[in-house]
């Protein structure tokens, strides 16, 4: 289980520190997967680094009683100077697991083929994307957490990807934020709306879609 | 509780010590990879590097057949002082904006700010270690350089060295992150206190006046502790232990303190 209670959390500015999530409560049990709707700037990648244990709360406490990933399908995680190959090596001593093993499956799964052994600042973005996904599927986790994963690669590597994620995990907990309602209603049971920090809890999908429809009506 | 491959349920001081251990490990390979690369000579150059500055700079003095003060040889005196310049200069410099380079590991849950700084305070002090024992050998063996009289008493002196240059590195390192501005006073600051370190002289040929004064650094402490194990017999030390022990502990203080605030202000991306 993940239990965020009373979490707040602020950013230094210029102007002094001023609060990006605020009085945030969020349960997610093992196998539940929860959607977190926002607009840009509404704190959905703060929370989700927050989760991840990336970054520390101002204030407030974060439980996990389960193994939680990094925020997946992020593409900047890489050392530009090493190779693929060298990155996936830098991740699995991180999380303590074998690296030979897994690189069959990098390999297969990325499509890189020989640039796998290439330094990764030669990739293309879809390159990049592709490396980073198949290197976050290697590391075994009770709940995922997805940030805006939908921009990976072209159609079909975008299926592959939602094969190995919802299907092959489809017992997985998962946290998936995103700014395109169509995505979570696609994969989650449970949504809730992250309005200027607010977390706001809905008692179903639609209602919470219907909530997000009107805060992001009023903006506009 | 369940506890998969990453290992991350929060568990106990044994289990957060082998993630340490494990996280650190991997930033250390890491870090030799990126730095050195796989051309040429690889990760020798983590000590072929210091040990061609501390080479270079032992030649320059003997050609200029420096005046450090006493009838010590030059070799001795040069591979003692550069070692340990090499300990207090290299360390800060290697933690200053330490964290920009590795935001993308920062993303990993046990990879926190203190396990960046360790690992290249680990590396740092090996390079510097490893290539004074290499020198010390090596001008041994040609006959340029007399084997040390207190070998304990050399480790003793060159661990508090260590220990100096970790501390004031985290401090430093750390509070970069909060002003850039650190960065900016580091490289003259090192470099006006390189001909005051003790490295180029010994603090028995100072008037007395000046050495009250220069004493107040801790590092020349810690070079006339090592010259001390190195040729004892030869010269008269000054030098406080428990005042370098002192400048250590507040400086290390400091330093986790200031880590700690790096750890709580993180910003990625």
């Amino acid at each position: 289980m993940i239990c965020l209670d009373n979490v707040n959390k602020d950013y230094l500015t210029r102007v002094g520190p001023t609060r990006i999530l605020r009085d945030v409560h969020l349960t997610v049990r093992p196998g539940e997967r929860v959607g977190i709707l926002g607009r840009n700037g509404a704190g959905k990648s703060t929370l989700i680094r927050l989760v991840s244990g990336a970054e520390l709360p101002t204030s407030g406490v974060i439980e996990r009683s389960m193994s939680v990933s990094w925020p997946l399908a992020f593409g900047g995680a890489f050392q530009g100077s090493l190779t693929g190959l060298d990155n996936l090596r830098v991740i699995c001593r991180i999380y303590g697991v074998d690296a030979t093993e897994r690189i069959g499956f990098v390999e297969e799964f990325s499509e890189l083929g020989i640039y796998l052994r290439e330094e990764v600042k030669t990739y293309s973005s879809g390159m990049r994307a592709r490396l980073a996904f198949a290197i976050s599927m290697v590391i075994d986790f009770d709940c995922f957490l997805i940030d805006e994963i939908v921009a990976v690669g072209d159609a079909r590597f975008h299926a592959k990807c939602n094969h190995e994620l919802f299907v092959k995990r489809g017992d997985r907990a998962m946290i998936i934020v995103s700014h395109n309602a169509a995505y979570i209603r696609e994969h989650c049971s449970r949504a809730a709306v992250l309005v200027d920090g607010q977390l706001h809890h809905a008692g179903s999908l639609d209602e919470a879609f219907a909530f997000y429809d009107r805060t992001t009506a009023i903006a506009a | 509780m369940p506890v998969s491959a990453d290992g991350t349920a929060n568990g106990s001081l044994a289990q957060s010590w082998r993630i340490q251990r494990r996280v650190i490990w991997a930033l250390l390979l890491r870090e030799i990879l990126t730095r050195y690369g796989r051309h040429n000579i690889g990760f020798l150059w983590l000590f072929v590097e210091p040990m061609l500055f501390t080479v270079g700079v032992t030649a320059l003095w003997s050609a200029t057949k420096s005046v450090h003060g006493s009838n010590l040889p030059i070799v001795a005196f040069a591979v003692t002082g550069y070692s340990s310049v090499l300990l207090w200069r290299n360390m800060p410099t290697r933690c200053i904006m330490a964290m920009e380079p590795n935001m993308g590991l920062l993303y990993h849950r046990n990879v926190r700010p203190i396990d960046i700084y360790l690992s290249r305070l680990i590396l740092e002090a090996a390079g510097a270690g490893i290539s004074f024992v290499v020198l010390t050998l090596f001008f041994h063996f040609i006959g340029w350089l007399a084997f040390p009289e207190d070998v304990l008493e050399v480790i003793g002196s060159w661990l508090m060295l260590a220990w100096f240059g970790a501390g004031l590195a985290l401090f430093i390192g750390a509070l970069s992150e909060s002003s850039e501005a650190v960065e900016k006073l580091w490289h003259p600051a090192q470099y006006l206190l390189f001909p005051l370190s003790g490295s180029g002289f010994l603090v028995d040929a100072l008037p007395v006046q000046a050495q009250h004064y220069i004493l107040l650094l801790p590092m020349v402490h810690g070079v006339e502790m090592l010259r001390e194990g190195y040729f004892g017999s030869q010269m008269v030390a000054h030098y406080s232990f428990a005042y370098m022990a002192i400048w250590n502990a507040v400086l290390t203080l400091l330093g986790l303190s200031q880590v700690r605030n790096v750890s709580m202000t993180l910003e990625l991306e």
